[in-house]
């Protein structure tokens, strides 16, 4: 009985961080769900039933397989487990089966494969500086940091209640991001790479990973007043990590490679014909680059200046995904958009490589290039807001600063994610879960800027 | 209080999981003709609108009482026609007379559930809170911890038709211990006029009051305070039965509606003692009528004389606490048609006492939820059941460490063993015993939860297992009754000595 007591005691509060959000993350498993469920059904068939070749020619549902090869192995390996739930969701002619056990066997394996993302929260945790906290639990940046990820609000209601399988990307990303603080940077540039061929979304913050990659651990050393010494190059590293990079690519792509698939898989991974905006908008530059264009037009059909014969009939708040023309100002190309992104992370590209600040600076890099892509980039989802607030949250335990800027940005990160969920049960709950969970941050910020304001000297 | 953050979390915490919980089927889901509580507490809403109240308890072509009558006290129905106002204005197809019968729609769903969540908002969350940061002597970091273990009790949860009630109740007990007895004893009187069970709480209240009366001195003080608080409970009363005061047929009636005698011993299966007597036994059908409820009767008053007369005797806020317990588990265990979901009424004194014995009360609110198995079951709730459960007990286990609290002194049975002692000196192994106990009662109740979610019941014994489930909670009632009643009798010394009496 004691050994009991000890093994719940002992004040093993992660571990009971982690269990609560599991336990929440079960009674969630009965809510709304969207059209995502449908779609990783339907992946699921796919990498069951068909050969290897025939994956990204499949067409019978809408929602083809977008994503890249590891992605679809790791739908493979979850078929194999599905089988024993409910056969028939293996049927790829089985449109929007969604049975009980089809249900609950999908909610699992998200629930489950979020022990990816625990552990990643873990291995952060032990790369924050927790010395100048108070003695209060609730005031450790460690403990701050882990309720900031664990009980991420947003990853809660796209993981799972919209449905989707971030949980365990995020993971992935967060454990890079950590072996990189840990100076393991193999690993780091291994792990990204592999999550770069789950999820392609993530080269939004690849320029951040090459630029820090190249200018610290390439060369292995600085000069005094920490500008870039040539003659440190290592060849030995560069090549070690283009080795891994490669190595990692030709395990995706070579199969399809050498199935002369590729074309046809980049053209499922970079859907460009799928228009400036999601059907739902991301609240990005180009949403309010559209509201203008439709107030200009509304005005200048009222003042007689536009023809209405000229002007096109779909309009782009109808929620469909097409590619649409502006009226009145000039139109978006996919080019645009790119040269924008690459203006906006080119200040923080140039910090990283001349004035390198360790993973601190990295990490800054990232957050800002996930910012930019989000703002300007093409066919952007709500959801890629998380790209930037999670890793926000490691930066906003350390300085005060950070924190100011993190509670604005992940209150109106949240905020936008509202449409997301748009039965009304689902919304309260929301409002129930958002407003805990910004309460919960609040008084967490609030607690470890004070602390910092009092302990830490000005400038660091 | 300087952790107003910690214990706003721990209240949306609460909310959030109340709320996800309620996404869940509701009992009587898709299920005609007769559908479940949820069409009761709609078809109240649609009796109490549309008929004049002179008609509300009687039986007639537009309130047919078979079809879930109303069968609790005035403001009960009071309640419903308020909510019946809120749903007129959203949508009257929700309470139109006869036509709304079985209306099972989304948004109707979702009204009820608000309806409910702000009922438990109003009354019963402030009560819980307001009770944990007046408890005595322990830190503020403990308050919130045992805000968090009370707010997350799986019963309340899973069974959300409103707990008013207990919310009075609570709101009763924080009043009469903090010396407001006046505001005490009106919101105890709002309790029972919402639902008669709430009698099962009311001898404590009698005896605890009486016996500050006495002590306060029958010929000054406690005279005027007698004298008040009679007045209040009076007034009360003539307050809510106003409307069915003006005919003595009217007052009949709705007694009649409220303690239906003719309705028999037990119903159904529940963890009482004349159910489970019945296995052996069939005294329903051996005993005649009149002859059950005076066994019943008698057997309900002996268990709980004991304690009712020290507390009556030795007023003292602890003891008050322990005798609600003892009380209501004796009413539930030995009275007349007690339902399974009436195990509430004796779960809520039980997490009031949770900071006091935290072992034995995880304990008992453990085999409380478990022994509603078969209910929840019923109403297709069991991940959110094994969910709330772990929750509650991870929740007590790590706030209390209640694996470290098993001695003899921490279960407050200290002066027991030392009387036993005098005679068998070598009773020495009570701590021991109890923890073993604890560990097979939790192996049965999980292997009888996975019996039953898994296997078939026998042909010649479809009830098995509610049986089954009915029968170990029953045997556990009755050592929970014992302990509860070894607790306040062996509670002299050290009650007196005690800084927690007010």
């Amino acid at each position: 009985m004691a050994a009991l007591g000890i093994a719940m005691g002992g004040g093993n509060w992660f571990s009971a961080l982690a269990l609560g959000v599991t336990l929440l993350k079960c009674l969630l498993i009965p809510t709304y769900h969207s059209t995502d469920f449908e779609v990783h059904r339907n992946w699921l068939a796919i990498t069951h039933s068909l050969p290897v070749s025939q994956w990204y020619y499949e067409a019978t549902s809408e929602w083809t397989l977008d994503y890249p090869p590891f992605f679809a192995w790791f739908e493979y390996a979850l078929s194999h487990v599905a089988k024993y739930f409910d056969q028939e969701m293996l049927n790829v002619r089985n449109l929007n089966y969604s049975s009980s056990r089809t249900l609950l066997f999908q909610r699992f394996s998200v629930i489950f494969t979020d022990a990816l993302f625990v552990y990643a929260v873990h291995e952060c945790c032990k790369c924050i500086d927790g010395k100048k906290a108070g003695k209060e639990l609730t005031e450790k940046p460690k403990f701050i940091l882990s309720v900031l990820l664990l009980w991420n609000f947003g990853l809660l209601i796209v993981d799972h209640i919209h449905f989707q399988y971030n949980g365990f990307l995020f993971g992935l990303m967060l454990l890079s991001i950590a072996r990189l603080f840990q100076k393991r940077h193999m690993e780091g540039a291994f792990l990204f790479a592999v999550l770069l061929h789950f999820k392609h979304i993530y080269l939004y913050v690849a320029p951040a990973y090459g630029v820090y990659l190249l200018r610290s651990y390439c060369f292995t050393a600085n000069k005094p007043d920490g500008s870039i010494r040539w003659n440190s190059f290592s060849f030995v590293r560069v090549i070690s990590l283009g080795l891994i990079v490669f190595l990692v690519s030709a395990l995706s792509l070579g199969p399809f490679l050498a199935l002369n698939q590729l074309p046809q898989v980049l053209s499922r991974l970079f859907p460009f014909k799928r228009g400036l905006c999601h059907a739902y908008w991301a609240p990005n530059f180009w949403a309010l680059y559209n509201a203008l264009d439709k107030v200009l037009s509304i005005i200048g059909l009222e003042l007689k200046l536009l023809d209405p014969n000229k002007i096109p009939k779909a309009s782009m708040t109808s929620g469909l995904v097409q590619q649409f023309q502006h009226t009145v100002l000039p139109s978006v190309t996919p080019l645009a958009t790119l040269i924008c992104t690459l203006i906006a992370i080119l200040p923080s590209v140039f910090c990283l490589w001349f004035k390198p600040q360790g993973p601190r600076g990295f990490l800054r890099c990232l957050i800002l290039c996930a910012l930019s892509s989000f703002l300007f980039g093409w066919h952007v989802h709500e959801k890629a807001i998380l790209l930037a607030v999670l890793p926000m949250s490691l930066l906003s335990v350390g300085k005060a600063g950070d924190a100011s800027i993190f509670l604005i940005l992940t209150t109106t990160g949240h905020y936008s994610l509202f449409p997301l969920l748009f039965t009304a049960p689902e919304k309260k709950n929301l409002f129930l879960i958002g407003w805990k969970l910004s309460t919960s941050l609040a008084w967490g910020l609030w607690k470890s800027s004070v602390n910092l304001y009092s302990l830490s000297p000005p400038g660091s | 209080m300087e952790k107003w953050h910690l214990m706003t979390i721990v209240v949306l915490i609460g909310l959030t999981v109340r709320w996800t919980v309620s996404l869940n089927s509701y009992s009587g889901a898709g299920k005609p003709p007769m559908f479940g509580d949820y069409e009761a507490q709609r078809h109240w809403q649609e009796i109490t609108f549309n008929l004049p109240i002179k008609q509300w308890y009687f039986n007639s072509s537009d309130n047919n009482l078979q079809y879930w009558g109303l069968d609790y006290p005035p403001l009960t129905a009071y309640h419903s026609l308020l909510c019946a106002y809120v749903a007129k204005f959203i949508n009257p197809d929700w309470i139109a007379l006869h036509t709304s019968r079985g209306y099972e729609s989304q948004a109707h769903k979702l009204f009820m559930r608000t309806t409910v969540l702000i009922a438990d908002l109003l009354i019963y969350i402030p009560a819980v809170v307001l009770y944990c940061c007046c408890l005595k002597e322990i830190s503020t970091k403990k308050k919130v911890a045992n805000a968090l273990c009370i707010l997350l009790y799986p019963g309340l949860i899973l069974i959300d038709y409103g707990h008013f009630h207990l919310g009075f109740a609570l709101w009763g007990v924080l009043g009469v211990s903090c010396d407001w007895d006046l505001l005490g004893s009106l919101a105890f009187c709002l309790a029972i006029n919402y639902k008669q069970m709430e009698l099962y709480h009311s001898l404590p209240f009698f005896c605890f009051l009486l016996g500050k009366c006495f002590k306060k001195g029958l010929k000054g003080k406690g005279f005027v305070l007698l004298i008040k608080l009679a007045c209040t409970v009076v007034a009360s009363f003539i307050l809510c039965w106003l409307p069915f005061c003006t005919e003595r047929e009217q007052t009949l009636q709705v007694l009649r509606r409220l303690f239906p005698v003719d309705r028999g011993l037990f119903e159904d299966k529940v963890a009482n003692i004349w159910c489970s007597f019945s296995i052996f036994l069939k005294i329903k059908e051996i005993l005649p009528h009149h002859f059950q409820i005076i066994i019943s009767f008698c057997f309900t008053f002996l268990s709980l004389l004991p304690a009712c007369v020290k507390l009556t005797l030795q007023p003292s806020s602890k003891g008050f606490r322990f005798t609600l317990v003892s009380c209501a588990l004796s009413f539930f265990l030995f009275s007349f048609q007690v339902h399974e979901k009436s195990i509430l009424l004796v779960s809520l004194p039980v997490c009031l006492v949770l900071s006091e014995i935290p072992f034995m009360s995880t304990w008992f609110l453990l085999v409380s939820t478990f022994s509603m198995l078969p209910l929840l079951l019923k109403d297709e709730l069991l991940m959110p059941l094994v969910v709330t459960t772990i929750a509650f007990f991870i929740a007590c286990a790590t706030s209390f460490s209640i694996f470290e609290k098993t001695s003899e002194e921490e279960l407050q049975l200290k002066s027991f063993s030392l009387s036993v002692r005098k005679y068998l000196p070598c009773f020495t192994f009570l701590s021991r015993i109890i923890q073993y106990l604890f560990l097979i009662s939790v192996i049965t109740m999980v292997l009888l939860t996975l019996i039953t979610v898994t296997l078939d019941p026998p042909q010649k014994l479809p009830d098995l297992f509610s049986v089954l489930v009915c029968f170990v909670s029953c045997l556990h009632f009755l050592f929970f009754l014992v302990y509860f009643n070894i607790i306040i009798m062996w509670d002299s010394k050290s009650g007196r000595n005690q800084k927690k009496i007010n």
